[in-house]
């Protein structure tokens, strides 16, 4: 099957090539090491990975952070909890004075060794993004492993219980939906008020706000893909829904992404298939440069259709 | 070719428009219409496609609305209950028609 390259749809378009239009996300990936091992998991993330942002590169990255205004630091993994130094690195972002995103599992939360972390999260004013890929158990368990959906709902229970998700409380906790297969989400409006509906009647939780986010053909769900021959369906369908609207809107366009060995990359998935920064912008956060990484061309390929189908989507949820 | 049904064969629907290319514009515009949000909405639109599909036997239906269910935000669960309508609707259509037998065995019986 011969599938329409990406740059190809970007020019009939008009937004080839597809540049940066500046950095307010800061994203950055501080391992690859999760208690999880979903199946549609890009990053391939998992008990046995050894893949640590040290504390060196941690370091780094403030000192890139510190010549920028950019307002917005996204801490993700793996479970970005279990790197030995989360801790410290989201307190040196809030003493920087910069919105702390964490990108978390929720079954952490309730492992013995890390059970104050939702307490730690509510002191520091961390925006808590939380996966849950739906409001029944079947569903949730059958992506996410058996026993992720109670747990699940118990770290959601502890958030609630000091205040996320209420909207007086000014600690925002928004859940992340995915497709629990080779589909594409449905309306994310629709879908939040299905969750914010179901949710409070069968558990009594509370949150902010649903992102529905796109399955890419990257890592795991690319494996899946492929062993359930869904492949080609699945990219037909994406390409096929290709939606101009999206792509000016791309999240590669206003994130830079930082990997645990501080390789700069336009996105997490680029950062998963080994496609750095390019076009003459620095690649690693040592060589930081915000000029030229503010104006980088992006680094394109067939996966990014998974961010340009129909409403799109982003690590902040559909954008069209 | 050793069946009449293969998956891929649903992706060339609109060659049907090379032999009358008026009246499959005509068909997709009307298509599109009935499938937009309106009194109903989309996802209520899909369930229903699911259920007439199983009514019909399309196995091209079948596969393209439980793919457009799920994009719709409908769960397995209120799919198989739209399946069991349509089921139902087939089940009680037979048995209804069992009047028309009682009828016709009173007019010939003593």
């Amino acid at each position: 099957m011969t599938l329409k390259p990406f740059d190809a749809a970007l020019s009939e378009s008009k937004l080839y090539p597809l540049t940066a239009t500046g950095i307010t996300v800061f994203q950055v990936n501080i391992g690859k090491l999760c208690n999880q091992a979903c199946k549609h998991c890009h990053v391939e993330a998992g008990p046995g990975r050894k893949e640590t942002m040290p504390k060196q590169i941690m370091q780094a990255c403030l000192e890139a952070l510190e010549k920028t205004d950019i307002p917005t630091v996204d801490i993700t993994g793996g479970a970005p909890e279990m790197n030995p130094d989360f801790k410290w690195f989201v307190k040196e972002f809030r003493n920087r004075n910069r919105h702390v995103m964490v990108r978390s599992n929720l079954t952490i939360l309730v492992e013995p060794d890390y059970k104050n972390l939702a307490e730690f999260f509510a002191e520091n004013r961390v925006e808590v993004v939380a996966s849950l890929p739906y409001y029944s158990e079947q569903t949730a368990d059958r992506q996410r492993g058996a026993g992720v959906f109670k747990k699940s709902l118990e770290a959601l229970k502890r958030l609630n219980g000091i205040g996320y998700g209420r909207e007086d409380s000014g600690l925002v906790l928004n859940l992340v939906y995915n497709p629990a297969g080779a589909f594409l989400p449905p309306s994310q409006k629709s879908l939040e008020a299905d969750f914010k509906r179901e949710l409070l009647k069968r558990h009594g939780i509370i949150f902010n706000n649903l992102y529905t986010i796109t399955n890419m053909p990257v890592g795991r769900f690319l494996n899946y893909l492929n062993a359930s021959e869904n492949y080609d369906g699945y990219m037909e369908k994406l390409i096929s829904s290709y939606n101009p609207n999206a792509a000016s809107q791309a999240m590669c366009r206003y994130t830079l992404s930082v990997a645990w060995d501080g390789s700069l990359y336009d996105c997490d998935f680029n950062q998963m298939l080994g496609m750095k920064v390019n076009h003459g912008a620095p690649s690693n956060i040592k060589e930081f440069d915000l000029n030229k990484l503010c104006n980088r061309r992006i680094a394109t390929g067939i996966h990014c259709y998974g961010c340009t189908a129909g409403a799109g989507s982003s690590c902040g949820g559909a954008v069209a | 070719m050793n069946t009449y049904y293969a998956p891929e064969d649903l992706s060339k629907f609109p060659t049907i428009g090379e032999g009358a290319p008026e009246l499959w514009k005509k068909f997709s515009e009307w298509y599109g219409a009935v499938f937009a949000e309106g009194a109903l909405s989309e996802r209520e639109k899909a369930l229903i496609a699911l259920a007439v599909a199983h009514a019909v036997q399309c196995p091209y239906c079948i596969d393209a609305y439980t793919q457009t269910c799920l994009e719709k935000g409908s769960n397995e669960e209120q799919m198989t209950e739209a399946v069991h309508v349509a089921a139902a609707i087939r089940g009680g259509a037979s048995l209804v028609h069992g009047v028309q037998m009682k009828n016709a065995a009173k007019k010939v019986s003593l």
